[in-house]
């Protein structure tokens, strides 16, 4: 077998085991929350029989350990479970599947996270390498500051401000980002601008900073000096010699804030009422709708699993020692 | 014969580099230093300069002045530099451009470094002929494969299409000088190029960048600071030091009488030697050892005895198991079989089941003093810990044996608060060898001490082991591959070869014939102050074809 091929999987194999732990995580750390589900739901004045009866209606009476491997061997098969919400207890049976839930809302989530990346990543890597082009010039410091003034504002404020300017002053994009099912996509794409506008100015600026660093660090390298002794020019210098050598720290980056894009956007999406996963999660927290809880989680561990192990295989693929062994 | 060159027609023996009066400054230390002189330099076409002087003489900032180019934190300050009529201290970046890679080439000193590790050989090699538009794609490629064969790579039409990972450091350095040759330059620049090379590497390596150079009448700029190299290398020789010329002479003119003192020391170096002095008195015994990194075997049964206060000097090249026979002396690396005595006791193999007092009586010294040394800690810490972990001293004890100990190294009390930065190559070396000592041992294993120094700072460290030797009636296993250094210090000779003993016995027995195969390669490898060695080591290859 190519060792790339072995790599790769082996890091898949650690991936799978990753988020296995994880998986113990969520489900102890939501044990741990305080209160009873049954009680919260049903009110003070519900007697014990009929907390009781609910609690065994959703499973609570089972030890933990049980309703763990329960858990587990559902989300396996691909069975989220069904919410805890709409119960029968509480009048008649409306309760849905977590996946009927959740679906619509991460399709959402991924759409405005994959509209952002599309936006930002690009622009990242331009400025950051035209940054390392022209380092200590007027452009590069303007780029870095620039970058680090929207990175150094909360990002309700940048939402805040990007409304005042392009939707109340100059009405070009709506203020509200609500879409439903039906919305069409170029509809869609219209009404998001500026959550997607906002998730830019937020993320772009660590991916172009590491890009630009990961540049520079090479270029102190014997090998630049040689590019250049060899009459190689500046910009050929840059992305022949040094980017092909920089792309792992830069797809670490990258995979650390597109991971950001799908699990840390809940603020964004308030502002903007956008129906997104994040939104969803917070409510379950507050209603105890621990099936939603817990595969909100368990998506959002995949998430981060899933694009730092496509970082690593960058990192492995772009690595001409591991891809061409001796 | 030099119908290859596209250039304009000038015969050789023009002028085509002419240095005058050039002053450089570094910036190191918060502030600016001169570390070029005023040097003048000029060179013909076809003429080879071979440039020598210590680290630090600045030799290397001069050699890439040459082409106008100044490294970050350097900065050309005045004189000129004129290359066949352009000078390259007023050019303007794109204007030097145009020159680098097309008409004045570079050789790096480490081929491993220096290689873009993204990009296969033959595409860095060809890369600035085609950028300059000296050659279409297919012609520079096809021209490359001929140069590669003429530099006696193995394999001249695959090699250009492996990943510099893929290839030895001796072949990298012999496709670096075709990458600079690709555009058949009128002037190279050899920065060391083969410091980083074990000795029978070198020589082919020599041979191959002497025959190319000739072939296509290239002058040549050959920066190192080994004499023996220089002298098979250039027509003549400059030597610098502190960034000022000393002297400037055709090669065996130079050679045969150096008018500078300086110079004469630096010559004077290689003739240290030792008289050999055989003991039976085994103090540590190494007895059919195996060793092995993970699943890599790397020592196949080896035994050496160390006789008490003599000098066993262990020579071979990189990778034949030098320095892991002395981490398994030290039990850093438990041997598969096989065991190690001192003074007739086996030691334990593995380094935290030995006592104390077995840690304390053997000791080493590493290549790189640098690193060896923590670099928050002063002179007197470093050299003090070993004298509260093993003797248990403290307080104006501790503080009276570190002075000892820094007179034993012939340095004085005011170096007790200094930190290894603010230290000299050599001086650090010193310091290893008091913090070695400090411990009272009865053996040191040196791993490449004198590697890493110039000839003259060598030298010193050299005397001062041998002073410390007869004082102190201790032993060494001197680990190296530099056979001067064995002349200079050795009493036995062990010689390795890829894991194995090959020859072992008293230093005269082992350096005079008759030899095994590997010792003659290895000893006739060496260069010589003689200019004419390379050439008559060549002529007795041939004849013996």
């Amino acid at each position: 077998m190519h060792p790339v091929l072995a790599t790769v999987l082996q890091r898949l194999g650690l991936g799978l085991l990753t988020l296995f732990v994880v998986s113990i995580i969520i489900f102890s750390s939501i044990e741990l929350l305080p209160g009873d589900f049954g009680e919260a739901v049903l009110g003070q004045a519900a007697t014990e029989d009929t907390v009781a009866a609910f609690r065994k209606e959703l499973g609570l009476d089972q030890p933990a350990w049980k309703r763990y491997i329960d858990w587990v061997a559902a989300v396996a098969q691909g069975d989220l479970g069904t919410s805890f919400s709409g119960r029968s207890s509480s009048g008649v049976d409306r309760s849905r599947e977590v996946i009927e839930l959740i679906a619509p809302r991460l399709e959402n989530t991924l759409f405005l996270a994959a509209y952002a990346a599309l936006i930002s990543v690009p622009l990242a890597l331009f400025l950051g390498i035209t940054a390392a082009l022209y380092r200590n010039s007027i452009y590069d410091r303007a780029v870095n500051a620039a970058t680090l003034t929207t990175i150094s504002t909360p990002e309700f404020f940048v939402a805040y401000i990007l409304i005042l300017l392009l939707a109340s002053l100059n009405p070009i994009f709506p203020s509200l980002a609500n879409i439903t099912m039906d919305t069409p996509f170029l509809e869609r794409v219209y009404r998001t601008a500026l959550p997607a506008l906002t998730l830019t100015l937020v993320i772009v600026a660590h991916m172009m900073r590491m890009t630009r660093a990961a540049i520079i660090n090479l270029l102190a390298s014997p090998y630049i000096e040689m590019a250049r002794l060899k009459g190689v020019s500046r910009s050929k210098v840059i992305l022949k010699h040094a980017l092909p050598n920089a792309w792992a720290p830069i797809a670490t980056v990258i995979a650390f804030n597109l991971a950001y894009l799908v699990v840390g956007v809940v603020v964004v999406e308030v502002v903007f009422v956008y129906p997104g996963i994040g939104q969803l999660m917070v409510d379950a927290v507050t209603t105890r709708d621990i099936p939603v809880v817990q595969a909100c989680a368990l998506i959002f561990a995949a998430t981060y699993i899933i694009l730092n192990l496509i970082a690593d295989i960058i990192g492995i693929i772009t690595n001409p020692r591991l891809l061409h062994p001796r | 014969m030099n119908t290859e060159n596209e250039n304009p027609p000038s015969r050789k023996g023009d002028l085509i580099l002419e240095m005058r009066n050039v002053h450089i400054d570094g910036f190191s230390d918060e502030r600016w230093h001169e570390i070029v002189k005023g040097v003048d330099l000029t060179l013909k076409r076809g003429e080879v300069l071979g440039l020598i002087g210590e680290s630090g003489a600045g030799k290397s900032t001069l050699g890439l002045a040459a082409m106008g180019f100044a490294r970050p934190g350097c900065k050309i300050t005045g004189g000129s530099i004129m290359f066949d009529g352009i000078d390259l201290v007023k050019a303007s970046e794109d204007e030097k451009r145009r020159l680098w890679g097309s008409r004045i080439a570079y050789v790096a000193q480490s081929a491993a470094a220096a290689f873009n590790p993204a990009h296969r050989l033959v595409e860095q090699t060809v890369e600035s002929t085609i950028d300059h538009g000296i050659q279409g794609e297919e012609a520079a490629m096809k021209d490359a494969v001929e140069l590669y064969r003429s530099l006696q790579l193995p394999n001249p039409e695959e090699i250009g299409f492996r990943y510099p990972h893929q290839v030895s450091g001796g072949q990298l350095q012999r496709v670096m000088t075709a990458m600079a040759m690709s555009a058949r330059p009128d002037l190279i620049i050899f920065d060391e190029p083969t410091t980083a090379l074990d000795v029978t590497t070198q020589v082919e390596v020599l041979k191959a960048m002497r025959d190319i150079v000739d072939k296509y009448d290239t002058a040549a700029i050959y920066i190192t600071h080994d004499l023996a190299v220089v002298a098979q290398m250039a027509d003549k020789i400059k030597v610098l030091r502190y960034g000022e010329e000393v002297e400037e002479a055709p090669t065996r003119q130079m050679l045969e009488k150096p008018e500078q003192p300086y110079t004469r020391s630096l010559w004077a170096v290689r003739s240290l030697e030792k008289p050999e002095d055989i003991s039976d008195d085994i103090i540590l015994s190494i007895r059919h050892v195996d060793a092995a990194y993970s699943d890599v075997k790397v020592l196949h049964d080896v035994s050496i005895n160390l006789p008490r206060g003599r000098t066993v000097a262990v020579v071979g090249e990189s990778g034949s198991g030098k320095s892991t026979t002395a981490r398994v002396i030290t039990g850093l690396l438990p041997p598969l079989a096989g065991e190690v005595t001192f003074k007739g006791t086996p030691l334990p193999s593995r380094l935290k089941d030995r006592t104390k007092e077995q840690l304390q009586k053997i000791q080493m010294i590493y290549q790189m003093a640098d690193t060896a040394m923590n670099p928050r800690q002063t002179v007197e810490v470093i050299i003090g810990r070993p004298l509260t972990f093993y003797l248990g001293l403290s307080g104006r004890a501790r503080e009276k044996r570190v002075i000892e100990l820094l007179e034993m190294i012939e340095l004085d009390e005011s170096f007790m608060d200094r930190l290894p930065g603010e230290l000299s190559g050599g001086q650090k070396q010193r310091i290893c060898i008091a913090r070695a000592l400090a411990a009272e041992p009865e053996i040191i294993i040196c791993d490449e001490v004198t590697s890493a120094l110039d000839q003259i700072v060598q030298e010193g460290i050299l005397k001062l082991l041998l002073r410390l030797q007869k004082e102190l009636n201790i032993s060494y296993l001197f680990i190296t591959h530099d056979i001067a250094t064995v002349r200079a210090i050795s009493d036995e000779i062990v010689v390795m070869f890829q894991g194995k003993v090959i020859e072992q016995g008293p230093k005269t027995e082992v350096l005079e014939p008759p030899y095994p195969e590997y010792t003659e390669l290895l000893l006739s490898s060496v260069p010589e102050m003689d200019p004419d060695w390379l050439s008559n080591l060549t002529e007795l290859e041939q004849a013996a074809k």
